[in-house]
């Protein structure tokens, strides 16, 4: 079975962001940028399925800048067998992504595809779910637990009551969570030999794929910020300021 | 043109969340209706029905729907969802789970967990872990949004006098299977709804420790959370965690233990109205948004607590 693994590029998660100062977004000039996590938790899960003998081949695919391929690469050295960079230098929705993974899926014909949860920069949570609506696929979101069995694949999904398992057909679609695994880190003869590894560049146009979006940003400002607080000294001084001060026990 | 609220609910009782979401679309303006998909759930209509600021609530009942799987629940409201100028949902894990697939159905953007309406076509929402907010201008014809709870106070949960009414409902799509759920027991008020809520977080140092939060949590009528690292240890599950990509919660009072306080964290409890913060790094960076940060170690200072309040 081929697994099919998207990923992004994204500002490194260590990175504390500020807006600019014409609120046009946030300042990305000389910000470290990485692999969003969960789609690392998501390459990770796809090489974990190559080494039970599940998966066959692991094709990565990121829709963004040139600049990407430095993902696509990392992931190539985790274990991903080719990557697909579908270059553009404008900002893609979620929906634009998700049109465009369509038209990879229709070509590659994935018997899964993976994706992380959730962007941390945009943190739309969006594009698995979109995916899942243009190819009718089924979808297993914030998954902790993933087990192919036959043509169907058990995903236990982590919900705000706890935990729920799904069944799902394949071909089906699989957004990870956290607590899915740990992603392991490249080895130097890994990175190495990812170099060598296939990297196809193509456009969305050439995939039959407008990019407009429905949706446009207006401003991004910074959020209120919270006025500096005291230390208390002893636990009895705690508890008479929120008794007597902010009067919220 | 009227508005279309995607209620939550578990075939029983209608979710708290809802209430909020309610009070986001009154917001926008317009006829509110609420959709109940599910099955079974005539009570949940009822009380949908009740909800002030709703004038329509709309039932699909069918086993199809009894676990809302996105595959069968996405299609029904992407179809309703036509003769609406807006679908809305809960940002819960539920509402996540469909909406996107309801706004692509449509051929729409979404947009995700706003916190702010600003008109009916324009929308504040936190992005990059909220350290930055963006205030977004929509031009679909159906603008499918889902609702962070803690943006919008609750709709009055009686007052209003809506009628039920039941629609078709579309089939099983036959792609998934509900298989099992293990859901959390617990007395304590839920997480994104008390008043009052006490994380733990790594300096807990393991499960057994969370006991001390949870005196303390019982004595004030409190919920007890986590962080994420406390999660992945193990410590306590997945629904606990507070976060970025876990639960955000704004109570009146918020008690972070034995938490740094990373962004990811930061994320989901900074709109809370007072902090507190024990930790013992006087350092940490929880201390630069705790109104009473206490610098000591949790195992004297939370049992000490526990005995004052
Ligand atoms: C993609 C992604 C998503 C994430 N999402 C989330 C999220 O939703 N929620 C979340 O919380 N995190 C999230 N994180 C993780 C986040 O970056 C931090 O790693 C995490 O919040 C740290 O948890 P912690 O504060 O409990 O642990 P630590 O950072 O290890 O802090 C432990 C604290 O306990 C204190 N301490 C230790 N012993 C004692 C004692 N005896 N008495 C008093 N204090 C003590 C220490 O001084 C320290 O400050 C995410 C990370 C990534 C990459
Ligand atoms: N530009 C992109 N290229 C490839 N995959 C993407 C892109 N944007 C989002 N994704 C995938 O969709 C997941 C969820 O993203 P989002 O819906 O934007 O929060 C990410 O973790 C990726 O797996």
């Amino acid at each position: 079975m081929k697994v099919l693994v998207a990923v992004k590029r994204v500002v490194d998660y260590n990175v504390k962001v500020r807006v600019k100062a014409d609120e046009t977004g946030v300042d990305l000039a000389n910000v470290k940028m990485s692999m969003n996590p969960f789609c690392e938790i998501a390459v990770e899960e796809a090489v974990r399925l190559k080494e039970k003998g599940v998966a066959s081949e692991i094709v990565v695919v990121t829709i963004g800048p040139k600049e990407a391929q430095e993902q696509l690469r990392t992931a190539l050295a985790l274990g991903a067998d080719r990557a697909i960079l579908v270059e553009t230098a404008e900002e893609v929705g979620s929906l634009g992504v998700a049109k465009v993974l369509k038209a990879v899926v229709e070509k590659e014909q994935p018997g899964l595809v993976i994706l992380g949860k959730q962007s941390i920069d945009s943190d739309n949570n969006q594009t698995g779910q979109m995916l899942g609506a243009l190819t009718g696929m089924p979808q297993g979101t914030f998954a902790s637990k993933v087990e192919v069995a036959g043509d169907r694949v058990n995903v236990t999904r982590e919900i705000d009551g706890g935990l729920q398992t799904v069944a799902l057909n394949l071909p089906a679609i699989v957004t990870t969570d956290l607590r899915l695994n740990e992603p392991r880190y490249a080895s130097l003869p890994n990175i190495m030999k990812a170099k060598k590894k296939p990297l196809d560049v193509q456009t969305a146009d050439a995939l039959g794929v407008a990019l407009t979006s429905t949706v446009k940003t207006v401003k991004v400002t910074p959020p209120p910020t919270r006025q500096a607080g005291i230390k208390v000294k002893t636990v009895a001084e705690l508890v008479e300021k929120l008794k007597n001060e902010a009067k919220v026990i | 043109m009227a508005i279309l609220v995607v209620a939550d609910h578990n075939n029983s009782a209608l979710g708290a969340s809802t209430l909020n979401t309610v009070t986001a679309a009154t917001a926008i303006g317009g006829d509110v209706h609420v959709l109940v998909a599910g099955t079974g759930c005539a009570a949940v209509a009822d009380a949908a029905a009740k909800v002030a600021g709703v004038s329509k609530v709309l039932l699909a009942d069918n086993a199809a729907y009894a676990n809302q799987l996105p595959e069968n629940v996405a299609p029904l409201v992407a179809e309703l969802g036509k003769g609406y100028g807006h679908v809305l949902a809960s940002a819960t894990t539920t509402g996540k789970n469909i909406l996107p697939r309801v706004a692509a159905a449509l051929d729409v953007d979404q947009i995700s967990e706003i916190t702010k309406v600003e008109s009916a076509d324009t929308f504040q929402r936190p992005i990059y872990a909220g350290n930055a907010i963006a205030t977004v201008q929509s031009s679909a014809a159906v603008k499918v949004i889902t609702v962070r709870s803690t943006g919008f106070d609750a709709a009055a949960a009686e007052g209003g006098s809506a009628a039920v009414e039941a629609v078709a409902t579309a089939n099983d799509a036959g792609v998934s299977a509900f298989v099992g759920e293990e859901l959390a027991k617990s007395d304590r008020p839920e997480l994104t709804a008390a008043k009052i809520v006490i994380s733990g977080g790594r300096g807990m140092q393991n499960g057994d420790n969370f006991e001390l939060l949870y005196k303390v949590a019982d004595k004030l009528g409190a919920a007890v959370g986590a962080s994420r690292a406390a999660v992945d240890a193990g410590f306590v599950p997945n629904d606990m965690q507070v976060g970025q990509t876990g639960k955000i919660v704004a109570p009146q009072l918020y008690v972070a233990v034995g938490i740094s306080g990373a962004i990811q964290h930061l994320a989901g409890m900074k709109d809370s109205k007072v902090i507190v913060a024990i930790n013992k790094d006087e350092e940490a960076p929880i201390f630069q948004v705790a109104d009473y940060g206490l610098v000591a170690d949790l195992f004297e200072a939370v049992p000490e607590l526990e005995s004052l309040v």
